[in-house]
């Protein structure tokens, strides 16, 4: 297949189930989903499904709409047109219970500087009706296992970028999510900080049965056995197990697959 | 990649889940405020030096007449108190639209608004802690302005209390409302320019109305209609173990209309959906 048959396949406009290929229920069904910023339009019939204990990379230029789509996952934007389910459940009929079972980091950081790790921890708990002692025990093993325990009483303002983002991670993870968003979450870190980060995500998939959508623009954090999907200026390019995207597009590598999948979304949108 | 069925979990949330929610809230606004300790102290100076000085200043200029809820003469002081204290909170209110500003700006605001409770109850939550500090800064406001010989009945600490709750959500809910059409934190000087001042000048705060019908009868219909004006007289009646029925209606009213439009503005399919993604996204 051509990278242009594998674009044309990926702007098929296809059904997209709520349930993966195993025939079980998905993490994160997206169908049909178009958002435009008055005249600019941001993401156009965007549809895959993430599967539950699975690593999904989103991968995309900057620009490509990575952050709008995850702006709609987490309904901080009304859908335009399309639907969106976690776990089955429509983020725009039943918000709460599809929030409930979705953790998220951001792209920018959503820390409190100001509070101490512990408290940034004990607020978000709160925001999702954690009771206080609960919500410490949690704090504690979430700060155990991401090897923050020590920095506790911590003001995060004190931390480290990478530290930071564990933590955010750890806070994404406090309310024991089944779906973990990730948007750019290694952005500004050094590579111990990255490959630390990536290593913990991808643990959480094997050991805590977590699905995770990881958008990046970085393609070394992309393993072959991983889901992937591609997006590119609004328009999802290809999607599919990595190996198969890259035997698709005729290329040897992840890295020329992408150039050729986005050579041919450009030499479309010029014909057109 | 293994199959699943939906996660088992409860449907909708109990009620001490909302609570917590609220005092998660309320706690952290309450933190944020101890930390901000120059924030604490210019909400008391700034009422103060209006206490201090331009009542001292103009206590032989604007004689005040008996007025309800007064039964005899008073000093200018302790007439422009109720307009102070409602100052404390109608600041308080557009700081904490400047913090909602800052905080979405920032992205701490996403925090709030994917917590899976509803929209409409977080915001409510916010408002409420928004309320709750100001009522701090009022009652430390009254207690200096008590060694200044202002002292109203003992009993008025206590039932001047609702009134500055109604009073602090409205304001609160305004400076909400506010927030949400802003999209820069550097828009934020137009508020104090188009809101803060014309709404504390064009009221009862400084000078009774009929001192303003006097002047201009224009002006006095503009501070009739003033919100501002009414949550003034409900505190300064409160005050005094009084209840302004008509300032009640306006404050209960104008609460609940600029909530109802903040929850609007707030509301993804008709208010964040307008904007853009934050600087840097896509």
């Amino acid at each position: 297949m051509t990278a242009t048959d594998a674009l044309s396949k990926g702007q098929d406009t296809q059904d997209i189930p709520a349930r993966s290929e195993t025939g079980g229920i998905s993490a994160l069904s997206i169908d049909g989903v178009s958002h435009a910023y008055g005249p600019r339009k941001a993401l156009i019939d965007v549809g895959f499904t993430v599967a539950p204990a699975s690593f999904t990379a989103l991968l995309g230029l900057n620009g490509a709409g990575k952050s709008t789509l995850f702006s709609l996952i987490t309904r901080l934007f009304g859908i335009q047109q399309g639907h969106i389910g976690i776990f089955g459940h429509d983020i725009a009929q039943a918000p709460g219970e599809a929030l409930r079972l979705l953790g998220v980091v951001f792209q920018p950081r959503t820390l409190d500087l100001d509070l101490s790790v512990t408290q940034n921890l004990l607020y978000h708990a709160a925001l999702h009706g954690i009771g206080r002692r609960d919500a410490r025990e949690r704090s504690s093993e979430v700060l155990t296992r991401i090897g923050l325990a020590d920095r506790a009483s911590s003001k995060v303002r004190d931390l480290s970028g990478g530290q930071m983002r564990r933590l955010e991670i750890a806070r994404a993870l406090l309310h024991r999510p089944r779906l973990l968003l990730l948007d750019e979450a290694t952005v500004g870190l050094d590579v111990k900080a990255r490959a630390d980060i990536l290593m913990h995500v991808r643990r959480l998939v094997s050991e805590q049965g977590i699905g995770v959508l990881w958008a990046t623009h970085l393609f070394d954090e992309i393993t072959a056995s991983d889901a992937l999907v591609v997006l590119h200026q609004g328009r999802i390019l290809a999607r599919g197990q990595v190996a198969r995207v890259v035997a698709e597009a005729g290329a040897p590598d992840l890295n020329a697959a992408f150039m050729r999948l986005t050579a041919g979304a450009a030499d479309l949108g010029s014909a057109a | 990649m293994s199959s699943t069925t939906v996660p088992a979990q409860p449907r909708g949330f109990s009620v001490a889940q909302y609570v917590t929610c609220l005092n998660g809230i309320v706690w952290r606004e309450g933190l944020r405020f101890l930390h901000q300790r120059e924030r604490f102290v210019s909400a008391l100076v700034r009422p103060l030096v209006w206490l201090f000085i331009f009542a001292a200043g103009f206590r032989q200029v604007l004689g005040i007449s008996i007025i309800p809820p007064y039964e005899t003469y008073i000093l200018y002081e302790v007439y422009i108190t109720p307009g102070l204290m409602a100052m404390i909170q109608l600041f308080n209110g557009m700081q904490s639209s400047l913090s909602m500003v800052y905080d979405r700006e920032m992205g701490n605001m996403r925090t709030l608004l994917v917590s899976p409770l509803p929209r409409w109850y977080l915001l409510f939550c916010k408002l409420f802690a928004g309320t709750a500090v100001s009522l701090l800064q009022v009652y430390a406001f009254l207690l200096i302005a008590w060694f200044w010989d202002i002292e109203p009945p003992p009993l008025g600490y206590l039932t001047v209390l609702p009134a500055l709750a109604l009073s602090g959500l409205m304001l609160g809910a305004l400076g909400m409302l506010i927030s949400s059409g802003i999209r820069q934190l550097e828009n934020f000087a137009g508020v104090m320019n188009f809101v803060i001042f014309p709404m504390f000048f064009a009221s009862s705060a400084l000078y009774p109305l009929w001192r303003v019908q006097e002047g201009s009868p224009m002006l006095y219909y503009v501070c009739l209609l003033n919100p501002f004006t009414h949550a003034v007289e409900l505190i300064r009646f409160a005050l005094y173990g009084q209840v302004n029925w008509i300032s009640l209606a306006v404050v209960g009213g104008c609460t609940m209309t600029f909530m109802i439009g903040a929850v609007l503005a707030y509301d993804p399919s008709r208010g964040l959906i307008r904007r853009g993604p934050a600087g840097g996204e896509t």
